[in-house]
C-alpha cells in the first residue's frame, strides 16, 4: 500500500476562511504543493493582497507579508531586490490586481522583476460582496451591475494576461483554470514554470488562474464549476500567451 | 493484472460539504452525509462505497479544503 496523494507540508494546518467549493482553496494547494517540491519552503516570501485572500498569510506554509490593495507587486519588487536569494510571489484576486493595482503589475512586469505573480481570477470583488471587477463578464450580474454589466457604460472585460504578455519586460505568462481535474493538472504544471524560471533568475511570470466565487456569483459550487468552464474560458481562452524560447 | 485500487480517506471536520468531490468522482464512490453535522456546521462527505475507488485522484485534485488522504493498493 502507498500513499498517493496528501496535503503538502507547503500549507498550514489552519482551515481557511473560504466559502465552500470557492477553488480559491485549490489554487493554495497547487502554490504549497510547488513551493514543496521545489524544496523552497523555507526559502520563499509571499505577497498576500487585499481581497478573500487577505488571510493567505495563515495558510501559506512560508514567511508572509500583508500587503496594500494592488501593492504586491511593488512590495515583492522591494523584497526581491533586497534578497534576491529568495524566492518571492505575490498572489492576488483580479479586483486587486486589475483594478486598484493595475499600474503596480504593468510596472513590475515592465522591470522584468524576478518575482513570480499567482492571478486568481474570479470576475467579481468577492470580499466586498460581489461587486463588479474589470474582469466581470459583459452581460454578468454583480450587485453593482444588477441588469448585467452593460459594456457600453463600463467596457469590455479586461483581459489582463493579454495584456501584460505585451509588455516587453514580461518573461512568461500563462492562464489555466481550477474548474475541473484535467485542467487543475496542468495549472499545477504552470505554477511549476513561473516558479522555476525565477529560480533561473529568467525574470518576470505571472499565471492567471480562472477561479471560482459561489458566493458573488450566486451559484451552487458545482454549478459555479460549470459556469466558470461554459463563461470564462471563452472570454479568456487558456494557454501559454509568452513564454521564452527553450534552448 | 488486477484493476487499480485506490483508498480514500477523508479529514471530515475539515470538510465543508461542497460537494466538489462527489461531482467528479467517476465511480460514485462519495456521497454527502446528511445524517450529521461536523464541528463546521456541514454535513461533510461520506466514502460511500469504497471498493469502487481507482485512485483516480479526481476528488483530491478538485477539494478546496484538502480533506483527502488517498492510498493505492499493490497491484497482486
Ligand atoms: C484602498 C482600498 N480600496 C478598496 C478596498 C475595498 N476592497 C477590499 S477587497 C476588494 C476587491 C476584492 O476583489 P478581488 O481582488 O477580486 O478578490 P476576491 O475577494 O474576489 O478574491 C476591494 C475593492 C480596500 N480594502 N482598500
Ligand atoms: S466570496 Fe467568493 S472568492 Fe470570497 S471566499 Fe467566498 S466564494 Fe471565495
Ligand atoms: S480517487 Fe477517484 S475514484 Fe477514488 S474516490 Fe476519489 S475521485 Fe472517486
Ligand atoms: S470537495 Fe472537499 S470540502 Fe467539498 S465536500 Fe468534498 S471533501 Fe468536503
Amino acid at each position: 500500500m502507498s500513499v498517493i496523494f496528501k496535503k503538502t507540508a507547503g500549507l498550514t494546518e489552519t482551515d481557511t476562511h473560504y466559502c465552500p467549493g470557492c477553488t480559491h482553496g485549490v489554487a493554495h494547494r497547487l502554490v504549497g504543493e510547488v513551493l514543496e517540491e521545489l524544496g523552497l519552503l523555507g526559502d520563499t516570501i509571499g505577497c498576500a493582497s487585499v481581497g478573500c485572500s487577505i488571510f493567505s498569510y495563515n495558510y501559506f506554509n512560508v514567511d508572509m507579508i500583508e500587503c496594500s490593495h494592488g501593492r504586491a507587486p511593488a512590495v515583492a519588487t522591494g523584497i526581491k531586490r533586497t534578497v534576491p536569494g529568495k524566492t518571492v510571489f505575490t498572489y492576488q484576486g483580479d479586483g486587486d490586481l486589475a483594478a486598484i493595482g493595475t499600474a503596480e503589475i504593468v510596472h513590475a512586469a515592465h522591470r522584468g522583476e524576478h518575482i513570480t505573480v499567482i492571478f486568481v481570477n474570479n470576475a467579481i470583488y468577492g470580499m466586498t460582496g460581489g461587486q463588479m471587477a474589470p474582469t466581470t463578464l459583459s452581460g454578468q450580474k454583480a450587485t453593482t451591475a444588477p441588469t448585467g454589466r452593460n459594456a457600453e457604460l463600463s467596457g469590455m472585460p479586461l483581459k489582463m494576461s493579454e495584456m501584460i504578455a505585451e509588455v516587453p519586460g514580461a518573461t512568461y505568462v500563462e492562464r489555466v483554470s481550477l474548474h475541473h481535474p484535467k485542467y487543475i493538472r496542468k495549472a499545477k504544471k504552470a505554477i511549476l514554470r513561473g516558479f522555476t524560471y525565477q529560480l533561473q533568475n529568467r525574470g518576470f511570470s505571472m499565471v492567471e488562474l480562472l477561479s471560482t466565487c459561489p458566493t458573488g456569483w450566486g451559484l451552487a459550487p458545482v454549478a459555479a464549476l460549470e459556469w466558470l468552464g461554459n463563461n470564462m474560458i471563452p472570454y479568456y481562452p487558456l494557454g501559454v500567451l509568452k513564454a521564452p524560447e527553450e534552448v | 493484472m488486477a484493476d487499480r485500487r485506490g483508498i480514500p480517506h477523508i479529514a471530515v471536520e475539515r470538510c465543508k460539504g461542497c460537494g466538489l468531490c462527489v461531482s467528479v468522482c467517476p465511480e460514485a464512490v462519495l456521497s454527502i452525509d446528511e445524517s450529521r453535522v461536523n464541528l463546521k456546521g456541514y454535513y461533510p462527505v461520506t466514502v460511500e462505497s469504497g471498493e469502487s475507488c481507482i485512485g483516480c485522484l479526481s476528488c483530491a485534485l478538485i477539494c478546496p479544503d484538502v480533506t483527502f488522504t488517498i492510498e493505492l493498493l499493490d497491484d497482486r
